[in-house]
């Protein structure tokens, strides 16, 4: 592709004043909002040597946490990327009354307080709620449960797959499921091998954004998990924990981990998806 | 639509920080004002305190004085003086909150004996509250160790209450097996399976417990529970206060360095001495909570039944010891709970 600036052979002109000053004030700002925070939790954790560090991170409970937090996370995640996508394919594909209102409803959970969501959710399916009371005979008891925090998760997570996915589908036209059904597709495969390839980069990111985004969450599910020991406790509780218990160091350790496995889930997003994207234009960035 | 989102998700997150800071300041001007740093529950409490106070500094004092109010998880309260928050006066529910202060030099290292009663205008206990009728007549605490018993408190891990109702159990098992640890342990590993829910703080367990319909028995402070019972018809549940129980202190003490700083060092006093009046004393018992002047006691003798109140220090050495023993990574709770 040629750009303008090949065009007329002058330095491109841009909006923003100059990149050394832009990518100066961005830096800064992100150095003061999120490495700034972030090096001093990592400063916390100086005073410890590397056998105390493991042993804060490998301590029994704190493993069975791990368990509970990932497993639910991956389950909210997966049940996210599916009705997500479906989310997203009837929100672009289909004109009906109160899309607009479905359309802004997927950014709720967003704006709610997470702790508001917990407690409604909790209200819900709990077995006086409305719907603990319909699950009560089949023997699915969702709040106090890992079930319950994986709906919580859900619920924090879901405009995550909906928003990375919408916005490719919106640019993708119907012409193309067409074009794929007259050279004689079936609508299944139509989907497996014309429509999913391209939402498959945003499928994955939002699902990644919405698994890391569930592995940090404390607000919504510390009302519906029941926080038994060993069963329902998630790892954010025992960062909590051990900050109740002025143990700041205890509690960078643990938060550590979190940080790191959200970081390298992230890093590990950001380079395939780049991958993908090369590999569809053909070696061009 | 991306952008759009996040900058909602700002405004929610600047509207929860606000609310979370849950600094009320009244509308009168005045020349000197104090920040009280206190617990969650007490809200309604010193709502209803501080313009009796105010009038009554202005009669003793002939000056208008002010009073900010600042409200949270004790624990999270003191973590925010540590760091930096300038308020003048605490007034807590957990001895180790002021204590932390103390350790960092903030409070005086006496300050157990800067007021009357351990520094503690008012006190309360741990009681029980129960579904109506008492239908699995519950008593006392051997009850709550009982198979087919499910319990709600909140989590001796991060909650001051569920603190006290742990030590209570203790405490009890203690008398009642005569020392014999093993015993005690056995005891304190079917209360604590016992337990269906562990919410994070005292309001969280009443709202599981009321408002869910979890489990048979709240423990909980004696103020709470006869809060509730008021709040929600005393003919749905009934409050026992067992035989035995743990005495709760509500600890007071002035920020010595932030009261001097702000110039407000006998106003503080003064409104950590006004709580120890007849006149406040009878508002804190028209809150449920147990005081200490005799004519009040005389006054609301029919609310609050006779217990043998067991102390912290007596059962376990210190608030410190009970802390690090019991409560730290890898104590007694941890080990009692290990699976």
């Amino acid at each position: 592709m040629i750009t303008l600036a090949q065009m007329t052979g002058s330095t491109p002109k841009r909006v923003l004043p100059g990149f050394g000053l832009s990518l100066g004030i961005s830096l800064t700002f992100v150095s003061l909002v999120l490495l700034l925070p972030m090096t001093s939790l990592v400063g916390q954790l100086s005073g410890l040597s590397l056998a105390e560090y493991w042993a804060i991170i490998t301590e029994g409970r704190v493993v069975a946490s791990y368990v509970v937090t990932v497993g639910a996370a991956a389950v909210a995640a997966l049940v996210n990327a599916a009705f997500g996508l479906l989310m997203a394919w009837v929100l672009v594909r289909y004109e009906f009354p109160g899309k607009r209102l479905l359309d802004a409803l997927m950014d709720l959970p967003f704006a709610l307080p997470t702790a508001v969501a917990g407690i409604t959710l909790a209200t819900l399916y709990s077995s006086n709620g409305w719907m603990g009371q319909l699950l009560a005979p089949t023997g699915l008891q969702v709040a106090y449960t890992w079930v319950g925090i994986a709906l919580a998760m859900a619920f924090t997570s879901i405009p995550f797959v909906v928003r990375t996915v919408q916005p490719i589908l919106e640019d993708m036209p119907v012409q193309v499921d067409e074009a794929a059904l007259t050279l004689g597709a079936s609508d299944g495969t139509a989907f497996r091998r014309v429509i999913l390839p391209h939402l498959w980069p945003a499928l994955v990111t939002g699902t990644g954004l919405a698994f890391v985004r569930s592995l940090g969450e404390f607000g919504a599910i510390i009302f519906i998990a029941g926080n038994t020991p060993y069963e329902t406790e998630i790892t954010s509780l025992m960062i909590f924990v051990k900050l109740q218990e002025y143990d700041y160091v205890g509690a960078s350790a643990i938060a550590s981990v979190v940080l790191a496995t959200s970081l390298v889930l992230l890093l590990a997003i950001n380079l395939w998806q780049g991958r993908f994207i090369k590999r569809l234009h053909g070696g061009k960035g | 639509m991306l952008r759009n989102a996040a900058s909602r998700r700002l405004i929610g997150t600047a509207v929860i920080a606000a609310l979370g800071a849950g600094v009320v300041t009244p509308v009168v001007a005045a020349e000197r004002e104090i920040l009280n740093s206190s617990y969650d529950i007490a809200r309604e409490l010193f709502a209803a305190i501080n313009p009796e106070f105010i009038e009554w500094w202005q009669q003793e004092h002939g000056e208008e004085v002010a009073i900010k109010q600042s409200h949270g998880g004790s624990s999270a309260q003191a973590r925010a003086i540590i760091q930096g928050l300038r308020a003048d006066v605490v007034t807590y529910n957990q001895v180790t909150d002021v204590q932390a202060l103390a350790d960092e030099g903030l409070v005086a290292e006496d300050w157990q004996n800067q007021f009357e009663n351990n520094a503690s205008p008012y006190y309360s206990t741990t009681a029980f509250l129960v579904r109506k009728g008492n239908p699995k007549g519950i008593e006392s605490w051997d009850d709550l160790a009982r198979e087919d018993i499910e319990l709600v408190f909140p989590n001796p891990k991060t909650s001051g209450n569920g603190r006290y109702t742990y030590l209570a159990a203790w405490s009890f098992a203690d008398n009642a097996f005569d020392g014999d640890e093993e015993k005690i342990k056995n005891f304190m590993r079917t209360f604590l399976r016992n337990v269906v829910v562990f919410d994070t703080g005292g309001r969280g367990a009443t709202t599981s417990f009321i408002e869910r319909g979890m489990g048979d028995v709240l423990i909980s402070f004696e103020s709470e529970v006869n809060n509730i019972r008021g709040e929600y018809g005393s003919e749905d549940y009934e409050v026992v206060v067992p035989p035995v129980s743990i005495l709760a202190e509500f600890p007071v003490a002035v920020v010595e360095p932030n009261a001097e700083r702000n110039g407000n060092a006998d106003l503080a006093r003064g409104y950590l001495d006004y709580l120890y009046t007849e006149e406040a004393q009878r508002l804190l018992a028209g809150f449920n909570y147990r005081v200490h002047d005799e004519t009040v006691v005389e006054e609301f003798s029919d609310e609050f039944p006779e217990t043998e109140l067991l102390r912290v220090e007596d059962y376990f050495g210190s608030w410190n010891e009970a802390m690090e023993t019991h409560f730290g990574g890898g104590g007694m709770l941890d080990q009692l709970q290990r699976r």
